[in-house]
């Protein structure tokens, strides 16, 4: 039987987040889909692919992270959770990034 | 701070429970699972962004979009995943009751979201792009139809577990089971959080 500190057992009760804390996040999520979809209707970027790409990646990214870290737990679960699944993330960018550079889709 | 020792309840080597990684092997499975749904997800939308732009005839799906409609999906799917996170958090805390009010919040906002597809597809077939009208239109309804069967198999599974609870087959110690039938929940989500963006809003 190991033993634990009443602080390490403190910590552990506490690792998860709280329902006010999950309700926060999921506003937070609907703040950024909002501000994404503003980005497409209001043209904010007058055409620019570049810029507009530029603008919904970093979003996209950020939305997708939340998720992963706070309602998938990946944050405060074991590391060896975080580590298969950035393997799969990892070799699907890397493949497919390589895929689309070979058959030129970024060259327009 | 106070440096009790509290005693834990470790599993030994042979005892129930024990794994060899010292995590639950339920729970890393899900995880692999989900690792390897990356490549499958991954292979679709590049094969999505390769074909866009090749249509030779017919309309092609950035066309015929409906943005305001497809961000309300969006927005339904993303609340979902709060719901799914609040079931289990009620069933952590033995609150049955609220678990399975989340639970089936859950799946009514899957099943809203599913029907929206439903809806999407169907006005997009009557404007002429049915599924081999173009490359560009075969690679959009594999992709998002994938995806809306990953979502009906969700809901079939918090439909399960909703029946489980019901039956007293869902006590808190099995709270497990709710974390990974939601880990394949939020991946869902995420998945379509990638969808919308370099599907529907990169032009």
């Amino acid at each position: 039987m190991s033993m634990m500190t009443a602080h390490e057992v403190d910590e552990e009760r506490h690792s998860h987040p709280s329902d006010a804390q999950y309700i926060a996040i999921a506003a937070i999520l609907a703040v950024i889909t909002a501000a994404e979809v503003s980005v497409y209707y209001i043209n904010f970027f007058k055409d620019s692919f570049i810029a507009t790409v530029a603008a919904l990646i970093p979003m996209m990214i950020a939305k997708f992270a939340l998720v992963a870290a706070f309602f998938m737990h990946l944050r405060f679960d074991n590391k060896l959770f975080r580590a298969v699944f950035l393997t799969g993330i990892i070799l699907a960018v890397t493949v497919y990034m390589v895929v689309l550079f070979t058959f030129h889709v970024f060259a327009h | 701070m106070t440096d009790i020792a509290v005693p834990t309840h470790e599993p030994k080597p042979g005892e129930h429970g024990w794994t060899q990684t010292g995590v639950s092997n339920e729970k890393l499975g899900m995880w692999v699972f989900l690792g390897s749904e990356c490549l499958l997800f991954g292979g679709l939308i590049s094969t999505y962004l390769l074909y866009k732009n090749t249509a030779v005839k017919g309309p092609v799906p950035h066309q015929l979009y409906d943005i305001p409609f497809t961000s309300v999906s969006s927005f339904v799917l993303l609340m979902s995943s709060m719901t799914m996170v609040l079931a289990l958090s009620a069933l952590q805390r033995d609150d049955h009751q609220r678990c399975r009010l989340w639970l089936v919040t859950t799946a009514l906002l899957g099943a809203t979201f599913i029907s929206g597809q439903v809806y999407e597809f169907t006005s997009f077939v009557k404007e002429g792009m049915g599924y081999t009208t173009n490359t560009a239109s075969s690679a959009f309804y594999t992709l998002t139809g994938f995806h809306g069967v990953h979502v009906s198999l969700g809901i079939v599974m918090l439909m399960s577990l909703f029946m489980m609870s019901l039956r007293g087959r869902l006590p808190k110690e099995r709270s497990e089971v709710v974390e990974i039938v939601g880990l394949y929940w939020h991946f869902v989500d995420v998945v379509w959080i990638l969808i919308f963006t370099v599907v529907y809003l990169i032009p």
